[in-house]
This record gives structure tokens, C-alpha cells and sequence, in this order.
């Protein structure tokens, strides 16, 4: 026997991360079969219509109520999951008490007047207003909410431009700006490379390799996925080069982005053509061979990327392309310490796996990784279907399955509608490592593990209890099992202790890499010897 | 001195608007942040949105 019952609170507004944290507790919860947590929005009235726990109060409901719906094995089980509510929310109460909290915008510049940076996460439709509202209070912007027309974007960086402010967004996760990391970002050092990035892990990853090296971050700007397509012009990087260009402590400038437009691609490189500060392009997967220019250097991944910055912010201020380009390969050991060890480690299990373990289940969440990975693995000659293919005939019909060598991008709307992104929340990928764990076919599980700001408080932690879940009352040969490689992105610096994380996952039999480069080259050379 | 140029140069205060957790990040690190306790206009009713801004203007 199954019971549904549901509370509603009027007008008592929570956000989205806070909920989910909610929902993890209840779940938790004996008795409790399924549960949902949430405001009442049109999408989450969906989505409990669509796990048949509709009921009459949850109907009329708005976007400004809280609700709490769950399916039970009896129904007083709803006591508990009231008073465990109650509790969670006077916990909530108790630890914001003592700060002031205006309703509003206006009343938060007003009550603080020196405001000149907002950084703004609500809901889409409700983002751009807000967004404008800051523009014209002349407050730079960081819009970290997705679900935004590419003709609102287009309005709002011409307002930005127009006022000579930062617009960095719409979906714009990562930014540290004068050391401060913001939403998604990691606690890298000080230093003289500024960063324009329209990916958001992909900006954290070369950070992060930077700060490895020794060397650090003077600005990171981000400007969100769409920035260099024709319709939005490269506003926010081409406002961002110009100020980098302009700013005394940064000497390397480093540009991540997919592919540009042409156009775009094309002002880009006039806008830089005659600077007297070097550049470190980062297209990713694209080679622009055409541009000849000693201070303009191109490169493939983003590992070469924060290689190659670091050591032209050592260099001297006039050394050659080709001296820079042979001196950087030198450069590569710092990083690469354990790689050597890991493969032989990784190649000798595969040599103990059943013959019919052969794919790789490549499992991200950060897109920019996945394709970091796929690129690097194209250049062994090694084929992965995906989400987010590098090659159409490669695309996976259906992300939920994988095909053969398979990379996806657990972070994609498809994943995440009505869930939050696995970065924050890891149960969607926690979910598929158990299913590629137990399928006989895979012989390596990549996965990146992303800590610094923003992120879940464990991540490698929780790879590690998934891991032990799924070997727990397996019944096949202790030997059988796939390979396991996490790439860690991380400082020693971040909020999650870095120690701890190596730790949790090589005590699980993880092999540990440093970048994602690293971790899909060891990935290449079981391949390779099992012949996948 | 543009305006980017100029913030690069100045203490970054940050209004938050959104997840919280955003807001206890900088919280905890000291960052100059005030968090906005924002609720959805008009308790989310989209026609009421409209009719409200309508007034505004």
C-alpha cells in the first residue's frame, strides 16, 4: 500500500540548491518512497504529475509557495517528514538571522552604497530583469542563469558595453574577479594571466593547471557559452581583451572558447593583432594555422593551454614563438609526475579484466572536459560517442545509453531538467556509475571531479561511496572489475581538502590524475592494450 | 580609466541575488556581500507581472 501526502507553505520562498539539500535529507528518511520538494513552478507542477503524486492543494499553488509532496509506505510516515522540515528550516532561519537581507536590488544598493558587482542566479525570466535593473545602477554583472534568449543576451551586453561594464553571462558559471572566485570556481594564486573564457570548466581546468605550475590568475573573465556566435559579436571578450590589454598586472592573456563565427573570430584577431602582450588561444579542437604572429599562440588542449601561459608569464618579454613552443614541452613534467606510474598500474589491470570488457564510459560534468578528453582520444584514433559529439556520426540517440566508447556530458539539459547539475548535486552521475560498473562490456570509467567554490562539499567522496555500493555483493571474480580513472580538478587551496579527496578515491582502487589530459592519455594506453 | 579597468582596481562589493549558497561562499571568505532576499513578483503570476510592470511604466 502506497500513500501520497502533501504541505504547503504560502508565500515562503527557498532556492533551488537549498531545496535539493532539503530533498537529500528526506529522502534519507525510512518509509519514505518518493519525494519532492520545491516551489510551485509550472515545471515542478510537471514533474509531479508526472511521478503521479498530483494532488488538489498542489494544483493551485504559484511560483512564491513551498510545497513538500511524498509517497510513503504508510501514512503517518508524514509526521517525520514534517518535523524533519521544521528543523531543517529553523536551522536555515537561525544561521542567516543575524545578517540584513534587503528584498530588493534598489534596497541593497541603497543600504550599501559602495555596491559595484552583482552576481545574479535566479530563474531565467526573473535574471534578465534583475541583470537590467544592475546595468543601470552601473553595477557590473555576472549572470550565472541559463534559459536566456540569445536576444535578451544581445540587449544586455549592448547596455554593458554601452556603460563600459562587465556582462558576464547569461549561463556564465566561472569568474574570479580580483582574486575572488565566483559561483563555480576554484582558490587559485595571484598572478599575471588573465583569463576570457566562455566555458566554464574549462576556465576552472586551466586555472587550476596554472596554479600547479606556479604561476596565477590576475583576472578571470567569464562571458558565457554564446559569446563568440555571430548573433552576440564576441561582446564581452572583445570588452575583456581590452581591458586586460589595458591592465598592468596581467602580461599573458589566455581565450577559451568552442569554435568562433567567422566574424567574430576574425575582429578577435584584429583586436589583438598588434599587442604587445602575448596570447594563448584555446579554440577548443580548432587549429587556426593562418594566423602568423609571434605574440598569437595556438593550442589544442587546455593542459598545453595553461603550459604555454605559464611559461610565457616566466618568459622574457621578446623570446620567440618556436623558442616558447620548444621550451613549453619541458615544461610538461611538473605535471605529469605520476603519469608514468599510473599507466603501468592501469595497463597491468587490464591485463586482468575478462576479454569481453573492451569500451571506455567516459562520465563529466563538465562539458569542456568531455571534449578535452574526446579530442585527445580522436588523436589516438579512438572514436566516442557522445552528447556533445566532435563528430555527428557519433552522436548517442539516446545520452541515457551507451554505445561502445562513450563520453557524455552528464551536465546537459537532458540530464538535469527538473534536477540540479550533477557539479552540485552528483546522484545523476552517482546513478550511471553504478549501471557502467556492472556492464560486462566496459573495461574504463573516466570521470572528472570538479571541487573548488559552488561544487557539491564531497564530490570525490561520493565517487568513492558509489564505487564501494557497486562492488558490494558483486558476484563475479574480485579482478573483474573496470578500471577506474578520476581526474581531480583542484588547488590545495579549495574549500574541499584536495588530500582527503586523493585519498577517499585511491582507497577505493581509483587511479588519480591531476588534468584531464593526463587521465585520458592513461585512458588511450588500456585501449590500446586491450584493444578497444 | 575604463570602468572594468576601474573595478579592477577597487574592492569588489557584491550584491547576490539567487542561491544562497553563492552568498555563504563569499560570506565565509570575508568578501564584502550583501545577499538580496529576493521572492518572485507578484507571488510568480505571470499575468500580474505584466499588469504591475505596465503600471511602472
Amino acid at each position: 500500500m502506497m500513500f501520497v501526502a502533501a504541505e504547503i507553505k504560502k508565500n515562503t520562498y527557498y532556492d533551488s540548491v537549498y531545496l535539493m539539500r532539503v530533498t537529500k535529507e528526506i529522502e534519507k528518511i525510512e518509509g519514505v518512497i518518493s519525494v519532492l520538494v520545491g516551489m510551485g513552478t509550472e515545471l515542478n507542477k510537471e514533474l509531479v504529475l508526472s511521478l503521479d503524486m498530483m494532488t488538489q492543494e498542489i494544483e493551485t499553488i504559484g511560483a512564491n509557495d513551498f510545497f513538500v509532496v511524498a509517497k510513503m509506505e504508510k501514512k503517518d510516515i508524514m509526521v517525520e517528514v514534517l518535523s524533519k522540515i521544521e528543523s531543517l528550516m529553523n536551522e536555515q532561519k537561525s544561521s542567516s538571522i543575524k545578517e540584513y537581507k534587503p528584498a530588493t536590488l534598489e534596497s541593497a544598493v541603497k543600504y550599501e552604497p559602495l555596491t559595484n558587482f552583482s552576481l545574479i542566479s535566479l530563474p531565467g525570466e526573473y535574471a534578465i530583469i534583475e541583470a537590467k535593473k544592475a546595468l543601470e545602477r552601473n553595477l557590473h554583472v555576472m549572470l550565472f542563469s541559463d534559459n536566456i534568449s540569445i536576444e535578451k543576451e544581445k540587449e544586455l551586453k549592448l547596455l554593458a558595453k554601452q556603460r563600459g561594464l562587465l556582462m558576464m553571462g547569461p549561463d556564465c558559471g566561472t569568474a574570479i574577479i580580483n582574486g575572488i572566485p565566483l559561483a563555480f570556481a576554484n582558490e587559485v594564486n595571484r598572478g599575471s594571466i588573465g583569463i576570457i573564457s566562455a566555458s566554464g570548466t574549462g576556465a576552472q581546468e586551466v586555472s587550476v593547471l596554472i596554479d600547479k605550475l606556479g604561476s596565477g590568475i590576475s583576472q578571470l573573465i567569464g562571458t558565457g557559452g554564446r559569446d563568440l556566435k555571430d548573433e552576440i559579436d564576441g561582446i564581452m571578450m572583445l570588452q575583456g581583451i581590452e581591458a586586460l590589454e589595458k591592465d598592468e598586472s596581467t602580461d599573458v592573456i589566455v581565450l577559451i572558447s568552442k569554435p568562433p563565427s567567422k566574424n567574430v573570430a576574425e575582429k578577435i584577431f584584429s583586436s589583438i593583432n598588434s599587442s604587445k602582450k602575448c596570447y594563448v588561444i584555446n579554440f577548443i579542437g580548432s587549429e587556426f594555422s593562418n594566423i602568423n604572429n609571434d605574440k598569437i599562440h595556438f593550442t589544442v588542449s587546455l593542459e598545453e593551454t595553461a603550459k604555454l601561459a605559464v611559461w610565457l608569464a616566466n618568459a622574457e618579454k621578446t623570446t620567440r614563438k618556436n623558442e616558447a613552443e620548444k621550451r613549453s614541452k619541458n615544461k610538461i613534467d611538473k605535471l605529469s609526475i605520476r603519469e608514468k606510474e599510473s599507466t603501468l598500474i592501469a595497463k597491468k589491470r587490464s591485463k586482468n579484466i575478462s576479454k569481453k570488457r573492451k569500451y571506455l564510459r567516459g562520465l563529466f560534468t563538465g562539458g569542456t572536459l568531455a571534449l578535452e578528453a574526446m579530442n585527445i582520444l580522436q588523436k589516438e584514433g579512438i572514436s566516442t560517442y557522445s552528447n556533445i559529439p566532435i563528430d555527428y556520426d557519433y552522436e548517442l540517440t539516446n545520452p541515457k545509453e551507451s554505445i561502445k566508447n562513450t563520453c557524455v556530458d552528464l551536465g546537459d539539459d537532458v540530464f538535469t531538467k527538473g534536477r540540479p547539475h550533477p557539479m552540485i548535486e552528483p546522484s545523476i552521475r552517482n546513478e550511471r556509475l553504478i549501471k557502467e560498473f556492472n556492464d560486462e562490456e566496459v573495461a574504463i570509467i573516466l570521470m572528472d571531479c570538479v571541487l573548488g567554490y559552488g561544487s557539491h562539499e564531497d564530490p570525490a567522496g561520493e565517487i568513492a561511496k558509489t564505487l564501494a555500493e557497486a562492488k558490494k555483493g558483486m558476484g563475479r571474480e574480485k579482478n573483474d572489475n573496470p578500471i577506474v580513472v578520476v581526474s581531480i580538478c583542484a588547488t590545495d587551496k579549495d574549500p574541499q581538502s584536495l588530500n582527503q579527496s586523493v585519498l577517499d578515491l585511491e582507497n577505493e582502487g581509483i587511479i588519480v590524475s591531476f588534468s584531464t589530459a593526463q587521465a585520458t592519455r592513461i585512458v588511450a594506453k588500456v585501449l590500446e592494450t586491450i584493444g578497444g | 580609466m575604463s570602468e572594468i579597468n576601474e573595478l579592477f582596481n577597487k574592492q569588489l562589493r557584491i550584491a547576490n541575488i539567487g542561491l544562497e549558497s553563492f552568498y555563504k561562499d563569499l560570506k565565509a571568505k570575508e568578501i564584502d556581500v550583501i545577499h538580496v532576499n529576493w521572492r518572485p513578483p507578484a507571488g510568480g503570476n505571470k499575468k500580474m507581472i505584466k499588469l504591475l510592470d505596465k503600471l511602472k511604466k
